[in-house]
C-alpha cells in the first residue's frame, strides 16, 4: 500500500514531458492555412482602411471613410446595391431550377433500371469539369443571334417567334447567366443527392411499402426527407459559390456586366474597383472595402444557415 | 569559405560592370508592340543605324499585357532600356511624375507635330511634354465596294446621305446595312460615338471646353451624336444586342454587312481576311459645308528613360523620329497606324492613304475622354460605353445619356462642377 502511494507520488513529481509532436504535426497546416487564408484576411481588412492621394501618390489611414463612401456615395451605393440585388436573383434562380431538377436526375439515376445509367451521368456531370471561360465562350457562341444554333433549334421546336438576343437583352441576360451556371453545376448537387438516395438503406423503404407508401408518395414522404440535410448542404456550397461568381460574367459580358449593368454582381464590381479597366484607373483601397464587405454578406449567409436551419433540420441515423 | 565567397562577389561585381559597359554603347527601346518586333529590326532600325553608324538601337518588346507592370519594374530596379514607349495620356503622365521619363520640352523635333499629338504625352498644363508622339489610329468607316456597286449607292459625305445609303442597303435585303453590335459596349463608344461625334463637338475646341469646365456634356454638341446612334439600331442586323467585337469583325470580313463603322487599326486584319474590294469613308458631315473633324486618337509615342546613360545617343534617335523619313517607314510598315507629324506622306496601303488624307481637309482631335476627364469615379469613358449601348438599344434617350454623363463628370471633377 505505502509502496503504491509513494509511486503515484513519484510519478506526479516527474514532470509530464511537452508533447512536441502535436506541435510538429499541426504547424505544417497551421502555418499554411496562416499564410494563404487569415493573413491575406487580414491584410484586406487592414487595407480597406487606407486610400491613396490621386496627387501625391501617399497612402494613409482614413478609417472607415472608404465604407462610409460605399454605403452612402450614390455612385457607389446604388451600383452596389443593384450588384447585391442581382446576387440574390442569381442564387435564387440557382435554388429553384438547380435543387428540384438536381433531385429529379438523382431520383431518376438511382432507379435501377435504367439503362445507359453511367452515360448520362457522366455526361451531366461534365460541364463541371469545364473551365468558366470554355462554358462562356461555348454558351455565347451557342446563344449568339449571329452563329449560334439556338435560333434554329428554337424554330424547329416551333418556338421560333420566341428568340430572342438573351444575352444582350438586359430582362433576359441575367436569367439567361443563372441557367449557363446552373447547366454548369448540376452535376455536384446530382451527385451529392444520387449519393445521399443510394445510402437509404433497404429496410426503410421495405417498412415502407409494408405500410403502403409507395411510388411518388414514398419519394416525397420518405426519401426526400431523408436527404434533406444534403440539400441543406448543397444549398449553403450553392450560396457561397454564386455570392463569389465572376467568371461567368467576365467571360460572357466583360467587366462592364452588360447590358447596362444587368448582370452585374458583387464579384464584377470588386474587379472593377480593384484592378480597374481601360480609362479607369485601379482602387485597390477601396476594392479591399467591397472584398470586406461581400465576406461578411457570405459569413451572415453562413452562419444564418449554421445557427437557423440546420439546427432545425431533422436528421435521422440510417 | 569566405575566400571563396568575396571572390564571388567580385566576379559577379566585375560582371555586372561588363554588361553595363556593353549596354552604355547600345542603346534599348522598350516596348509593347511585339507584333511589330520583326518590322523594328528589319525595316526601321537599320535606316537609323546607316544614318548614324555610331550608334546602335535594340527594340526589346515585352507582352502588351505585362507591359505596365514589367517596366515600372524595371524602372523602379534602374534596369530599364534609354527608350521608353508611352502609352498616352495618364498612363505615361504616371511615369514622367514619378520622374522617370526626361522632360523633352524645347526639342526642335516636337515642331513637327500639332498640338493635340502632343496633348497625349503632356502635363495637364502643358508645362513639360515627356514623350515623342509616334502613331495615332483615325477613325472612320470601313465599306464593302463591291456591295456599294451591287447596290449603286456612293459613300455618303453628309449625315442625310448617310442614312439614305443605309436605307437603300436595308431595302436591298442582301447585305446587313452595318456590322456593329452593343454586347461589349465599347464599340458603341469608341466606333459609334468617338467616331461620329468630333464632327459634332468641334474637335479639340469641345474636347479642351470640358477639360477646361468652360462647356457641358450636355450641350448641343455632344447631344446631337447620341441622337445619329440612336438612329443606328434598325440598321444594325438581327441581334446586335448580342453581338460581340469579334462577331462584328467576322460578319464584315465575310462580306454579309455592307459598312464597318471602326478604325484604321482593323486594316492589316481586314486586308488580310476579307476576299472583297475595301473602301473607306470618313465620318459623314452633319451638313454639307460644314467644317470637318476626325478622332486621329493618339497611340503610341516614345519617350527618354531619366536614368539613361546613353542620353545624348537617345536624343539622337528622338529627333529622328520626328522627321519625314520615319513618319513614312513606320507608317507603312505598320499600317493603320499613322505617324503623328505634320509631314504629308503617302502610303502604299489604299485603304491606310484614304484614312490619312483626311488629315489634309479635317482637323484632328482626340477621344475626349481619354485626357484628365476619366480619372475619377464614375469614370467617364466607362459610363460612354454603357450610356452609347443603351441609346442604341434604344433604352435610354439620346438627351438622358447625356444627362447622365454630366451629372457623373460634374459629381467628381472641379471644374465641372456647378
Amino acid at each position: 500500500m505505502i509502496e503504491v502511494e509513494q509511486d503515484l507520488m513519484v510519478s506526479e513529481r516527474k514532470k509530464k514531458p511537452f508533447r512536441w509532436h502535436v506541435l510538429v504535426f499541426l504547424a505544417p497546416a497551421v502555418i499554411v492555412y496562416t499564410m494563404i487564408m487569415i493573413l491575406p484576411l487580414a491584410e484586406t481588412l487592414r487595407f480597406s482602411f487606407f486610400q491613396r492621394d490621386t496627387t501625391t501618390q501617399v497612402v494613409s489611414f482614413v478609417g472607415f471613410e472608404n465604407y462610409i463612401k460605399l454605403f452612402f456615395d450614390p455612385y457607389w451605393v446604388e451600383p452596389f446595391l443593384n450588384s447585391l440585388w442581382n446576387n440574390c436573383y442569381f442564387f435564387l434562380i440557382h435554388m429553384l431550377v438547380q435543387n428540384p431538377i438536381g433531385v429529379l436526375i438523382a431520383a431518376l439515376l438511382s432507379m435501377v433500371h435504367l439503362p445507359g445509367k453511367k452515360l448520362y451521368r457522366t455526361a451531366i456531370f461534365m460541364p463541371t469539369l469545364l473551365s468558366f471561360v470554355v462554358v462562356g465562350f461555348v454558351w455565347k457562341l451557342m446563344l449568339s443571334p449571329l452563329w449560334g444554333v439556338s435560333k434554329g433549334l428554337m424554330k424547329s421546336v416551333g418556338l421560333g417567334s420566341w428568340y430572342l438576343p438573351f444575352l444582350g437583352k438586359e430582362e433576359t441576360a441575367l436569367t439567361t447567366l443563372s441557367l449557363i451556371s446552373v447547366w454548369q453545376f448540376i452535376g455536384i448537387p446530382m451527385m451529392l443527392i444520387y449519393a445521399a438516395l443510394l445510402s437509404i438503406p433497404d429496410e426503410v423503404i421495405e417498412a415502407a411499402e409494408c405500410d403502403g407508401v409507395t411510388g411518388i408518395s414514398q419519394f416525397f414522404k420518405i426519401k426526400l426527407v431523408l436527404i434533406l440535410p444534403t440539400i441543406g448542404i448543397i444549398s449553403i456550397l450553392t450560396f457561397v459559390g454564386n455570392f463569389n461568381a465572376f467568371d461567368l460574367i467576365y467571360t460572357t459580358q466583360g467587366p462592364l456586366a452588360g447590358p447596362n449593368f444587368s448582370t452585374d454582381l458583387l464579384g464584377t464590381i470588386l474587379y472593377r474597383t480593384f484592378y480597374g479597366q481601360q480609362l479607369q484607373p485601379g482602387d485597390p483601397n477601396m476594392g479591399a472595402a467591397i472584398a470586406t464587405v461581400m465576406f461578411f454578406i457570405i459569413l451572415t449567409g453562413v452562419a444564418i444557415y449554421l445557427f437557423f436551419i440546420q439546427r432545425k433540420l431533422t436528421r435521422y441515423e440510417m | 569559405m569566405k575566400h571563396y565567397l568575396s571572390s564571388g562577389i567580385a566576379a559577379s561585381l566585375l560582371l555586372g560592370s561588363a554588361s553595363f559597359a556593353f549596354a552604355a554603347s547600345e542603346l534599348t527601346i522598350e516596348s509593347w508592340r511585339n507584333d511589330d518586333l520583326s518590322i523594328w529590326q528589319e525595316t526601321i532600325l537599320p535606316a537609323f543605324m546607316k544614318a548614324h553608324p555610331d550608334i546602335k538601337i535594340k527594340f526589346t518588346p515585352t507582352a502588351p499585357v505585362q507591359y505596365n507592370a514589367a517596366l515600372n519594374a524595371k524602372l523602379e530596379g534602374g534596369t530599364a532600356g534609354d527608350l521608353i514607349t508611352c502609352r498616352p495620356f495618364d498612363g505615361s503622365l504616371d511615369l514622367y511624375s514619378k520622374g522617370y521619363l526626361k522632360n523633352l520640352k524645347g526639342m526642335a523635333t516636337l515642331d513637327n507635330f500639332p498640338d493635340s499629338a502632343k496633348g497625349a504625352w503632356s502635363t495637364d498644363d502643358g508645362s513639360a511634354t515627356f514623350c515623342v508622339p509616334m502613331a495615332a489610329v483615325i477613325h472612320g468607316f470601313i465599306y464593302n465596294k463591291d456591295a456599294f456597286a451591287e447596290i449603286g449607292v456612293e459613300p455618303p459625305k453628309t449625315q442625310a446621305e448617310f442614312m439614305a445609303v443605309l436605307e437603300k442597303i436595308k431595302e436591298d435585303g442582301n447585305y446587313i446595312p452595318m456590322a456593329m453590335g452593343t454586347l461589349d459596349q465599347w464599340e458603341s463608344a469608341a466606333m459609334g460615338y468617338q467616331n461620329i461625334g468630333p464632327m459634332y463637338w468641334k474637335g479639340e475646341e469641345g474636347r479642351k471646353a470640358i477639360v477646361a469646365g468652360t462647356g457641358k456634356l450636355t450641350d448641343e454638341g455632344w447631344v446631337k451624336p447620341f441622337e445619329v446612334l440612336a438612329s443606328w439600331g434598325p440598321y444594325l442586323g438581327d441581334g446586335y444586342e448580342a453581338q460581340s467585337y469579334p462577331d462584328s469583325q467576322t460578319l464584315f470580313t465575310l462580306g454579309r454587312a455592307a459598312i464597318y463603322p471602326s478604325g484604321s487599326w482593323e486594316i492589316a486584319g481586314f486586308n488580310r481576311d476579307a476576299d472583297f474590294k475595301l473602301g473607306a469613308f470618313r465620318p459623314p458631315l452633319p451638313a454639307e459645308g460644314d467644317s470637318c473633324y476626325i478622332s486621329d486618337h493618339t497611340d503610341i509615342g516614345i519617350g527618354l528613360n531619366a536614368a539613361s546613360p546613353n542620353a545624348e545617343a537617345a536624343m539622337k534617335f528622338l529627333e529622328w523620329m520626328g522627321t519625314k523619313e520615319f513618319a513614312e517607314l513606320y507608317s507603312n510598315a505598320v499600317p493603320g497606324f499613322f505617324s503623328l507629324s505634320k509631314h504629308e506622306i503617302s502610303l502604299s496601303d489604299p485603304l491606310a492613304d484614304e484614312f490619312i488624307s483626311w488629315r489634309k481637309d479635317c482637323q484632328s482631335t482626340n477621344r475626349s475622354a481619354a485626357q484628365i476627364v476619366s480619372r475619377g469615379t464614375p469614370n467617364l469613358w466607362n459610363e460612354m460605353w454603357v450610356v452609347s449601348a443603351n441609346v442604341i438599344n434604344g433604352k435610354q434617350s439620346p438627351q438622358d445619356a447625356a444627362n447622365q454623363l454630366q451629372k457623373g463628370l460634374s459629381s467628381w471633377y472641379e471644374p465641372q462642377m456647378d
